[in-house]
């Protein structure tokens, strides 16, 4: 029998190829130039349409969606504002290499260039924040644009693609239908990493004697957790992880020394600064991790296994790059290791192992628990607790996320969902949202503060309609934290408008957008608080904990600095 | 270090305008570009000249091979290869003697006169940047009107090739 082929609008088209792809959510905001789409998302049923408050909450939503299922998330919103809106949000999801597919309205071709009503250039906008983007010229393109917008986002180094639709082309009529996979012949991401490389590596590993598997994000995109553990435990290494990288392996585990770079643990920085052989796995040698470059692993020969390989040598040189799916290369490399017949050098591991106790033992994450004021650490320590450390986690920017990736230990990838490339405030509401979404009776804890909660806070509206029972944990100290921090130690204590003046009162503000709100102000009451929030499954609680105003992140490696020289934090 | 590096990409909208914001936004310095499409009129070549130490130009090949409509690049420095540039170049020609001179001048260099006017040459010269660096040096000053310069484009000797 002939298939007979559909004649649809490009907006039906569109919304058919969404549910091609098995989109459940599209995260959007309307407006003149996408009133066809809404039309014909009106008309189905298949997809779920979440009406944010704000695109940029719209953008942050299908990210946290993303993070946390590793599915693209889609984003619809309209053109001019809508799509300039929508831009820190692509940004934020460019820069930690997650996939999502953007639908941005556009005015109707014949007014492309005039300077029309809500116009904005948003192929030009957002190339730099894109892996790529397209602008539909013809409605006969748009199906195989959509299926190679989803190719893109979720092969190779993920990332966010951006589909520029003029108003028009979703009104013209074209036969659907959508390709069942897609070659392009300028896009071949690279999977099976080199075996010579990697029999090279094999060698490398083993002969080590103050080995380090430093891990990043790439590790969770690439759903390599498996592998990773694998690999580490054959071995017996110690492993640290970058912002991104926390819960690909359990934090919990021995080998786990903490995260690395800025603030992180004595143990991570000193191991990364005395390795003789560094393992990079997923992981891009970003600035918050290498300190002063000179002074980054000064004895390490370094293997780097990327998919991308522009992260390759790019801040730091590396002796054995390895180019390919992390997964892949993993499997590839224990399997070579096992190969060889040898075993890691057990006595060098075991004094290098002594080494690291060392360091350990100096409990550089120690803080005040006897403090009057409620410490965030413990706020953390006991959300930790209370959720027997498998809630997912959101957070925004500051010293409240460098507490949360300190002190909650992440167990499983995709548990920790945050901004760490971008650093964008703002973040951890709208990225609740879409992890909620995606798994409706899990614990969702957003851990912010009261200057970030503020940049998205009109979400609250969004939980409501949507019945999301997020968690927010406000660490409020009144303060831009972590800018009060730079400048107490860099600034002479010149604290230059990173004081939150005239805060709302967060309790009220939660309850008139319909939740619950908690205020606690004593340590005695925080466990009671958390307990009682986490235990109503239907509501969103806000919780603002008056903290301590004064504390901060440490250990810390100031600019200029090396890793191994760490400022750290001085007890009565 | 002067580069010159090969692209074959997709000939689609936007797609010159991603490899010039690249250079701009990751701050790598273009000396040249020219860019035309091929036999095949859904692929575009590109010529661009840089420069930059081995590590910059690693990372703008990278850069640059990571751009979705890039299909094939090659830098045709690691190999012999042909480059040429095309002038065009409009003097002053009103004297009997600036005539004359211009005339030697341009037999030597191996350019043509293409276009006459009253008081002025319109000159072609194709070859390498170095030659045409030196012919318009050798031309006086004052007698330059116009100088139009394509921009190096390059192909390997022999049997190398880029094609896909
Ligand atoms: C959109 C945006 N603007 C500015 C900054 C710079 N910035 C980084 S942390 C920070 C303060 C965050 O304060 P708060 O949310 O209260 O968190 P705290 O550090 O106090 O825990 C600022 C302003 C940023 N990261 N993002």
């Amino acid at each position: 029998m002939a298939s007979e082929t559909e004649r649809l609008t490009g907006a039906e088209i569109l919304i058919r190829c969404l549910a091609a792809e098995g989109v459940e959510f599209v995260f959007g905001y309307p407006g003149g130039s996408v009133l066809h789409i809404y039309d014909a998302l009106f008309k189905q049923d298949k997809i779920q349409h979440i009406l944010v408050r704000h695109e940029q909450g719209a953008t942050h939503a299908a990210d946290g969606y993303a993070r946390s299922t590793g599915k693209p998330g889609v984003v619809l919103v309209t053109s001019g504002p809508g799509a300039t809106n929508a831009v820190t949000g692509i940004a934020t999801a460019y820069m930690d290499s997650i996939p999502m597919v953007v639908i941005t309205g556009q005015v109707p071709t014949f007014l492309i260039g005039n300077d029309a009503f809500q116009e904005v250039d948003s192929v030009g906008i957002t190339r730099p924040c894109v892996k790529h983007n397209f602008l539909i010229d013809d409605v006969k393109k748009l199906a195989s644009t959509i299926k190679k917008a989803f190719f893109i986002a979720t092969s190779g180094r993920q990332g966010p693609v951006v589909i520029d639709i003029p108003k028009d082309i979703t009104a013209h009529f074209a036969d659907f239908v959508y390709p069942e996979t897609m070659e392009m012949r300028s896009y071949k991401p690279i999977v099976v990493g080199h075996p010579g490389q990697i029999r090279k590596a094999a060698e490398l590993i083993l002969s080590a004697k103050r080995p380090m598997i430093y891990t990043g994000g790439g590790v969770i995109s690439a759903n390599a957790s498996e592998q990773l553990i694998e690999f580490t435990r054959l071995l017996g290494y110690p492993i640290t992880q970058t912002l991104m990288g926390l819960g690909s392996y359990p934090a919990t585990d021995s080998q786990f020394v903490g995260m690395l770079g800025m603030h992180g643990t004595y143990e991570a920085n000193m191991g990364m600064h005395e390795s003789d052989v560094l393992i990079a796995i997923g992981a891009r040698f970003d600035d918050r991790v290498t300190g002063d470059l000179p002074k980054f692993c000064p004895d390490a020969k370094i293997i780097h296994i990327d998919v991308d390989p522009s992260s390759i040598s790019k801040t730091v040189r590396v002796d054995i790059p390895i180019v390919g799916s992390v997964e892949q290369v993993l499997q590839d490399l224990i399997n070579a290791i096992r190969d060889t017949g040898q075993k890691p050098n057990a006595d060098a591991l075991s004094t290098w192992w002594m080494q690291i106790n060392a360091w350990r033992a100096k409990n550089c994450l120690r803080y005040d628990r006897n403090s009057e004021l409620i410490k965030p650490q413990f706020v953390i320590e006991k959300l930790y607790e209370v959720t027997q450390g498998d809630a997912f986690i959101t957070s925004d920017v500051g010293q409240h996320q460098m507490f949360a990736a300190q002190f909650y230990k992440f167990d499983k990838p995709r548990r920790w969902i945050n901004s760490g490339g971008l650093g964008t405030m703002g973040f951890g509401l709208p990225a609740a949202m879409g992890v909620q979404l995606a798994y409706p009776n899990a614990p969702v804890v957003c851990i912010t503060g009261e200057a970030s909660i503020q940049m998205c806070i009109q979400e609250l509206s969004t939980c409501k309609q949507f019945d999301l029972p997020i968690k927010v944990v406000n660490l409020n100290n009144r303060y831009m934290g972590m800018v009060r921090q730079w400048q107490e130690m860099f600034y002479d204590k010149r604290y230059s408008h990173s004081y939150m003046d005239a805060l709302p009162d967060f309790v009220k503000l939660a309850e008139s957008y319909g939740h619950v709100g908690l205020s606690i102000t004593k340590p005695a009451d925080v466990e009671g608080a958390l307990r009682e929030a986490l235990a109503i499954k239907d509501r969103l609680v806000f919780m603002d904990f008056i903290i301590d105003q004064t504390e901060n992140v440490y250990p810390m490696v100031t600019a200029g600095k090396g890793q191994h020289e760490m400022l750290e934090r001085e007890l009565a | 270090m002067r580069h010159t590096i090969s692209l074959l990409l997709e000939n689609e909208a936007g797609a010159l305008s991603r490899v010039a914001a690249l250079f701009s936004a990751r701050g790598y310095n273009i000396e040249s570009l020219t860019v035309a499409p091929t036999q095949d009129p859904t692929m575009s070549r590109m010529t661009i000249v840089t420069r930059g130490s081995d590590g910059v130009i690693e990372q703008i090949t990278k850069q640059l091979n990571k751009l979705i409509d890039v299909i094939k690049l090659v830098d045709l420095t690691e190999g012999t290869n042909i480059e040429r540039e095309l002038l065009l170049l409009k003097v002053k020609a009103a004297t009997n003697n600036q005539r004359e001179e211009i005339k030697r001048l341009v037999d030597i260099f191996g350019g043509r006169i293409i276009d006459v006017g009253e008081a002025n040459y319109t000159i072609e010269l194709t070859g390498k940047c170095g030659k045409i660096d030196a012919f318009i040096k050798a031309i006086e000053e004052p007698l330059i009107i116009e100088v139009v310069r394509s921009g190096v484009s390059g192909i390997s000797r022999g049997n190398k090739s880029l094609h896909i």
